[in-house]
């Protein structure tokens, strides 16, 4: 039996960026990973710091992104300091290119909606194709518009995870590979969960398994409506830096590689590839940068990415079971610094954090209520 | 150097054939590909990494590792353990990243 303050179930950027703010509080931490075998929504992000067009029905989850993206300097240069890597954190704002006047149409309605939702404070300039290409360099002439937002940015996501791998382990938390929990239960004082041969025990704990929360959840009574969304990712030959800006179809990584996605679907559990998903992908970034046609692909590959019922954060902490939280999420990149610096401590007691309570699973049982009733 | 010893043909060339390294002339085995044929010549440095300039040869020989990528005929970013080698061939280091919208003139000659 291994005991500590605090067992993590879930050693992927949404793990470890608490495992890391918990860390900075001086709790002692384990996080117990499942292994590379794992789904492992990682796999499937773009390195974006996205604020533009999130929380389009729920200005709370803008209000919380635009937090993170703003405590994101603070995150990076508190690991920076921590591990010496660099994670090319930049933040110059980012484009919606637009394809068709309905994109346009609906990404303005959105951004439109956000503004007023948050008062008037939510900059953004929607574009035509004339400004948007004395921005963009390059740009095709089938772009018919686009939105700037100057509170979006981007990261290397790989070296994020690296970063906050060594940060985590030089402030003492114990990352453990190859244990996939299969019981948790909770005791008199705290938790116990089973991984395989072995047993833990923690006085809190918290589920940050990805799309494994649903069944982790359920045997501490919770139900945690999460859900395999699938996207595929293709990614070229190194060229030299031509693209400054993140853009949601197209992005230029800082070591020159251009990652092509946002494709969404609905496939189960199935993290493959399709040559329909993959040529759509391909089709859009050459009508964005024609002369990305041609440009060698290198690799392809799809991944789980864990979408909530309603597409929001889910933040709990469990009524019936005190000391046992829920942290699921889609944007684990962007929502990586608040993670660290907001929600570990709102974890670990700190202090009070009423900027949680919208995410709080009590959302989808009220919805249902509501359903019944109508 | 370590290549020059380790690296040998198993079988002698049937025929040779002729292509261009960083302008110079080399006669290298016909049917193998263009990166065994650089390290039959001794050839131990084939590019410069994108990401820290460190020099980098062939090493993978399957197309994974990316160490292997030159310019052949100006197209950029090839994988030269993938290609078979070709008379005629002329191949230069591939230093950094491709060149991009700007200056971007590299297509002539490139049919791989």
């Amino acid at each position: 039996m291994q005991k500590t303050d605090v067992v993590i179930v879930g050693g992927g950027l949404v793990g470890l960026s608490i495992a890391y703010g918990l860390a900075m509080l001086g709790r002692q931490v384990s996080v117990l990973d499942e292994g590379d075998d794992a789904l492992r929504a990682a796999r499937g992000n773009f390195g974006l710091l996205w604020v533009q067009g999130k929380g389009y029905g729920m200005s709370p989850y803008a209000q919380w992104t635009r937090e993170s993206v703003a405590l994101w300097p603070r995150f990076a240069a508190a690991l920076q300091a921590d591990t010496g890597i660099d994670l090319h954190l930049r933040q110059p704002g980012g484009f919606q290119l637009c394809l068709s006047d309905k994109e346009m149409a609906e990404e303005s309605r959105r951004l439109l909606w956000l503004r007023e939702a948050m008062d008037g404070d939510y900059p953004f300039e929607l574009l035509d194709a004339a400004q948007l290409r004395t921005r963009l360099p390059g740009l095709g002439p089938t772009v018919l518009g686009g939105c700037y937002s100057p509170m979006d940015g981007h990261v290397n996501p790989l070296k994020l995870l690296r970063s906050l791998y060594a940060a985590c382990r030089m402030r003492g938390v114990t990352i453990i590979n190859g244990q996939r929990v299969s019981a948790i239960g909770q005791r008199a004082s705290g938790f116990e969960l089973l991984t395989g041969q072995q047993r833990w025990f923690a006085g809190q704990v918290v589920l940050a398994a990805g799309l494994g929360n649903r069944e982790l959840g359920a045997q501490l009574g919770m139900d945690v409506p999460v859900s395999p969304n699938r996207g595929q990712i293709l990614v070229t030959e190194r060229l030299k830096p031509f693209l400054h800006y993140p853009t949601t179809y197209v992005r230029q990584t800082d070591e020159g590689t251009v990652q092509l996605g946002d494709s969404h679907e609905s496939t189960g559990f199935d993290d493959g590839t399709s040559s329909e998903v993959m040529s759509t992908i391909a089709r859009r970034a050459v009508q964005c940068f024609p002369q990305l046609g041609n440009v060698r692909l290198v690799r392809a590959w799809g991944a789980l990415r864990v979408m909530s019922a309603d597409g929001f954060p889910i933040y709990e902490a469990s009524q019936a079971c005190p000391g046992a939280f829920v942290v699921s999420c889609h944007s684990g990149v962007t929502l990586a610094a608040i993670h660290a610096l907001r929600l570990a401590p709102w974890i670990g007691g700190e202090f009070d954090e009423p900027a949680v309570a919208p995410f709080s699973l009590q959302r989808f049982s009220l919805k249902r209520e509501v359903r019944h009733a109508g | 150097m370590p290549a020059d010893s380790l690296f040998r043909a198993l079988v002698p060339a049937q025929k040779n054939l002729q292509i261009e390294f960083e302008g110079a002339s080399l006669s290298v085995p016909a049917g193998v590909s263009l990166a065994s044929a650089l390290l039959l010549s001794g050839i131990t440095h084939t590019r410069e990494s994108a990401v820290s300039g460190r020099p980098g040869a062939p090493y993978c020989m399957m197309g994974v590792c990316f160490e292997c990528l030159v310019e052949v005929d100006g197209q950029a970013n090839c994988q030269a353990c993938l290609l078979p080698v070709r008379a005629g061939m002329r191949v230069r280091r591939q230093r950094g990243a491709r060149e991009f919208l700007a200056g971007d003139h590299v297509e002539a000659g490139a049919d791989e």
